[in-house]
């Protein structure tokens, strides 16, 4: 909850000039650049003259920053040399309450794991539940007052992303916030306001577990749903889970989900508000989109990175990088690397290939979710044009105290509705 | 720009983009392979393509939907999946370590199923024929 310009932290960045000043001090871990939105020229120069870039002091220790679309690329399909284990955020967890999902975990295991979980959101699955999130979209779009100043974040993209899991859950509505409690609980540092104390965020843990046994017990005797819990309650590959492995894939989904597309339901009003040429291109064709939506993707950047651990010693742009050292794969910077993405600097609708983005990180742990978070954000953008001729940012944005998770907490727009 | 082959053409458009550099490797004029490529509602589209190029650059670069290919080639998101005629699977090589454990992930894996992007066309495809998934995921 920190504001940028209280953002006191000697590690902070925010201020300092990205083009002169020492460039092994670049670093881009801390979150205060990242509230500030003043990353991107630290991310260009690190592209432009040090594309592996080490950083040898920083609040979490020593660490790689890779900038570069194919370096990224590169590190992201080598899960032989770039291990998802430990974890794939930059600080390290040593803690007995971390639950096991296979988004940090490599071959063989991961791969068992994630083909258990991946039918769920295969697209055959969502097409059935496609009706189902045009409903909940079309309601709250349906209640929103015209010419007068709200907040996005809470009224649409906070309430649709808690609503659109319970209805991939087929979770009872009336409780739904508890999933976007679990999923904060889930990810949350101890004592940084979510949760006291580990204890309390396995308490957390041990709620969500009990209230979601319920429901499998409830499915699995019931005729198999459209929703994901009856789905791995029937589905052959999944009826005899493990408690902890049901928890483990249910949490991953919940928080897989959760700020990502948020996220990208805020960000994409903010580019189209900043780029009223692109917004009138969608007025003139809404075929534009599914294609949009990519573009949207690739603009946020969701999650701004991901990390992995070199197993063994390895060369990379010229650079020797040990085993063990922490490997940061800059989506956020590969995104915006104009070598194979022509003009990405600039936030176009209707670019060309606008699914070649890093968002989705690439290789074996490439976003199982990407097709429901797509079908997600398109649903939303065509029942919005169906509905408002422009939704008016009409006030300073505010964004998330986080190098990792990238988006926005406050966004105060208007509705004007189609004259 | 007349002159030119439509072939040609299309790969100096594609020479703009670097994820394609993988099709340039083409020089001189060359035996035209055809391939059919089936939707999978049926629908057919016959292309021709250069030997050299990848069967997901053969679709892509003809306008064939339904491939995705997100990755552009690198064997990294397996959006370029086909199914390739029981008797084409022969020819079209060996499933490599990499493309298995991607094709491995799929929910719509099949006996037949390739990444496209992994099979080079070469002479010896010619009149090739893959279908593709409902989905790519
Ligand atoms: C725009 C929205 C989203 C973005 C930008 C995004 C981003 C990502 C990224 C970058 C990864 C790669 C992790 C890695 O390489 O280590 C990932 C993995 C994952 N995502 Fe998403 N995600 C989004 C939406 C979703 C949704 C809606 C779900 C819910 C089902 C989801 C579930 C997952 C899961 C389960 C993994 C782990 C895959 C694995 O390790 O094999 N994501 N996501
Ligand atoms: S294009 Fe990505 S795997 Fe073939």
């Amino acid at each position: 909850m920190t504001d940028a310009s209280a953002d006191q932290s000697k590690w902070s960045m925010v201020g300092k000039d990205p083009w002169t000043m020492p460039i092994e001090k670049i670093d881009l871990s801390h979150p205060g650049i990242w509230q500030a939105n003043e990353f991107l020229p630290f991310m260009e120069r690190l592209r432009l003259e040090d594309p592996v870039h080490y950083c040898a002091e920083s609040a979490v220790g020593p660490y790689w920053s890779i900038t570069k679309y194919k370096d990224i690329m590169q590190v992201d399909t080598s899960p032989e040399i770039f291990s998802s284990e430990p974890t794939i955020g930059i600080v390290d967890t040593y803690d007995e309450y971390t639950l096991p999902s296979f988004i940090s975990m490599d071959p063989p295991k991961h791969d068992e794991q994630r083909r258990i979980a991946q039918p769920v959101v295969a697209p055959a699955n969502l097409k059935r539940l496609e009706h189902l999130i045009r409903q909940r979209v079309c309601n709250i779009l349906d209640e929103l007052p015209l010419e007068t100043e709200f907040d996005w974040v809470k009224e649409v993209s906070i309430e649709l992303t808690t609503q659109m899991l319970a209805t991939l859950f087929d979770f009872p509505f009336e409780s739904r916030h508890k999933l976007t409690f679990w999923s904060d609980a889930a990810t949350a540092i101890p004592g940084a306001g979510v949760v006291a104390s580990n204890e309390e965020r396995w308490a957390a843990m041990e709620e969500c577990l009990q209230v979601f046994t319920g429901l499998w017990n409830e499915r699995v005797n019931a005729e198999p749903g459209n929703d994901l819990v009856s789905m791995l309650a029937h589905g052959e590959a999944t009826q005899n889970m493990s408690p902890m492995e049901y928890l483990g894939n249910i949490i991953l989904l919940i928080v897989g989900g959760n700020d990502t597309t948020r996220n990208s339901i805020s960000g994409g009003v903010m580019a189209l508000n900043e780029n009223p040429a692109e917004y009138d291109k969608l007025r003139a064709d809404r075929s534009i989109i599914p294609n949009m939506v990519s573009e949207i993707i690739r603009w946020q950047t969701p999650l701004a990175y991901m990390r992995r651990t070199a197993l063994v010693d390895t060369e990379l742009g010229g650079k020797q990088i040990k085993a063990g050292d922490k490997v940061v794969m800059w989506y956020a910077s590969g995104n915006q690397d104009s070598e194979v993405i022509d003009r990405a600097d600039e936030f176009l609708i209707d670019r060309d290939k606008a699914r070649q983005h890093l968002s989705f990180g690439f290789g074996l742990h490439r976003c199982m979710g990407n097709r429901l978070a797509e079908m997600q954000l398109r649903i939303l953008w065509e029942e919005i044009m169906q509905r408002f001729d422009m939704v008016e940012v009409v006030g300073q944005p505010e964004r998330v105290y986080s190098s990792f998770v990238k988006g926005y907490t406050h966004l105060p727009v208007k509705l004007h509705g189609l004259n | 720009m007349a002159g030119l082959h439509a072939a040609e053409r299309s790969s100096l458009l594609l020479r703009r983009t670097s994820w394609y550099r993988s099709a340039l490797e083409i020089k001189g004029p060359r035996f035209m392979v055809k391939i059919k490529f089936i939707e999978h509602s049926g629908q057919e589209h016959d292309v021709e393509t250069n030997p050299g190029a990848s069967v997901m650059i053969a679709a892509v670069s003809n306008g064939v939907p339904g491939i995705d290919a997100d990755c552009g080639g690198a064997c990294s998101c397996a959006t370029c999946h086909v199914y390739v005629d029981q008797e084409w699977l022969e020819k079209t090589g060996e499933i490599n370590p990499t493309e298995e454990a991607m094709l491995s992930l799929s929910t719509d894996r099949k006996d037949n199923s390739r990444l496209s992007c992994q099979i080079q066309v070469t002479e010896d495809l010619d009149g090739l024929v893959v279908t593709m998934p409902e989905f790519q995921f």
